[in-house]
């Protein structure tokens, strides 16, 4: 135990902080999650729009999310509102704009690939089968596109988990600030505690993706067929 | 025989355009009660674009298609009602990948005709019978070959009790094993006195299910009669034409 600097754990409340810590994680991302499915299936119903303007505005967006690296649009958010406009933006909200921002645009992208991936002879099938608008997305064209979509978005979720322990650096204290403090309090009597602390983290987050990962291939295998 | 039988298809003046290239242009049928009607050409001669005009798949231009009187408008509200008397069936089989095979032939019925479920499978298990494929009833349709599927698309459009069916070219994609098992099919549709246009390039097939064969070219059409007649005797220079690129002349002659 103390080789690895596990005892630190068991002192005073150190545990009840760390899993403290933890929920904050998963309570910005479950937060961002909601506003990125959300927002994203609006995005992406959008992004298949074929005028122009359109076009533009998901281009530009898309791309800004995917090269913009996370911790720089959190440092923009937080520091730079702060001082540009005045507003003060608590660290946690800050990390929510920034999940969700990132998350819609990843959501979108993810919705309107599903969508267009649907073939136009499902719709001329259904059609010639006599039904409607209503009744072509309902039984034909959404459970397919849902189908392609919940294994991706998955993905995606556990990603955006995994990317919470960047908001420690903007000040949030989630498990990986409260693994921080704990190994500088035991910096003299337990050294090892970096290893155990930070070992524990990584277990922490493991099994909080974990069972999101199997959910998602059980639905992949399932739908296979 | 078909003189006496009413008329279910009245197609008049029909005109087809995508900006200004013209595929149907001015086009007359009339297709009978229980009559099998063949449409043959060159490609790119109109005639599967005919057959999803009949269905409202494309918007026409100019001309009229009435069904049983109706007519049949993409716009129109009861547009949905009307394709329900209309079975289709497409190159390319079109079964919902997400379905098994038995729900693929049933949704239509229990969702927008409104059957009782229990009727719905059992008629859909009839079917599926008859076309050979009752075993499948429970796969998804990845499992199945091309012939197989397409027999299932058959069984699907049956399932809506259409009054008449348009397949078109529903052997093209199909490797030549399969075509023999889907048009045994259709020949035993045809015995059963079932309305059917077909678009084919299987000549073979055409002659011996076709009550009437129509020659189309340039959005006309430019002769019709019965198989026996067009096949062996066709009146026109551009049938010959094309009934001909059907043969092949030897290279060498292998007398001894």
């Amino acid at each position: 135990m103390e080789l690895l600097g596990l005892d630190v754990l068991f002192k005073g409340t150190n545990m009840a902080r760390m899993l403290g810590g933890l929920w904050v994680a998963v309570e910005i991302s479950l937060i961002s999650v909601v506003i990125s499915i959300v927002l994203g299936l609006l995005f992406g119903v959008f992004m298949t729009w074929k005028n122009p303007v359109a076009r533009v505005i998901s281009r530009v967006y898309l791309e800004i999310v995917r090269i913009m690296p996370q911790l720089v649009l959190m440092f923009i958010v937080f520091f730079g509102a702060t001082r540009v406009w005045g507003i003060n933006i608590s660290a946690e909200v800050s990390s929510i704009i920034v999940f969700s921002f990132w998350g819609v645009g990843e959501m979108g992208d993810l919705v309107r690939g599903a969508l267009t991936s649907i073939p136009k002879h499902q719709y001329e099938s259904a059609a010639a089968l006599g039904m409607n608008k209503a009744q072509t997305y309902y039984h034909i064209v959404i459970p397919q596109a849902v189908r392609q979509l919940i294994p991706m978005s998955i993905n995606l979720v556990t990603r955006m988990i995994k990317t919470t322990s960047l908001v420690m650096m903007i000040g949030v204290v989630e498990v990986m600030k409260v693994g921080q403090q704990i190994i500088e309090a035991n910096r003299m009597v337990s050294p090892n505690a970096v290893f155990g602390i930070y070992g524990i983290i990584l277990l922490m987050y493991f099994f909080v993706c974990w069972p999101i990962s199997l959910l998602a291939s059980h639905l992949e295998k399932k739908w296979s067929n | 025989m078909s003189g006496e039988r009413e008329i279910v298809l009245r197609i008049e003046d029909l005109k087809k355009a995508y900006g200004d290239n013209v595929v149907i242009d001015g086009l007359n049928l009339e297709v009978r009660a229980g009559e099998v009607i063949v449409v043959i050409g060159p490609s790119g001669c109109g005639k599967s674009t005919l057959l999803r005009c009949i269905n409202a798949l494309e918007d026409i231009q100019g001309g009229r298609i009435l069904l049983e009187g109706q007519e049949v408008d993409g716009k129109s509200k009861n547009i949905a009602q009307i394709r329900q008397k209309l079975g289709m069936v497409f190159q390319s089989y079109d079964l919902f990948p997400h379905k098994t095979i038995i729900d693929n032939v049933t949704l239509s019925p229990i969702k927008v005709q409104k059957r009782p479920k229990d009727e719905a499978v059992a008629e859909a298990e009839a079917l599926l019978d008859r076309v050979g494929l009752l075993d499948k009833r429970d796969d998804y349709p990845r499992q199945l070959s091309g012939g197989q599927k397409q027999r299932v698309a058959i069984a699907r459009a049956l399932a809506m009790k259409p009054e008449i069916m348009l397949l078109d070219e529903i052997t093209a994609a199909l490797d030549p094993e399969m075509v023999h098992e889907v048009l045994d099919v259709i020949l035993d549709l045809a015995r059963e006195g079932k309305t059917m246009i077909i678009v084919t390039h299987e000549m073979s097939f055409a002659r011996a299910v076709a009550d009437r064969v129509i020659f189309l070219e340039g959005g006309h059409i430019v002769e019709e009669g019965i198989p026996e007649q067009f096949f062996d005797h066709p009146k026109t220079e551009r049938a010959r034409e094309f009934l001909h690129t059907f043969e092949f002349a030897a290279v060498r002659s292998h007398t001894e």
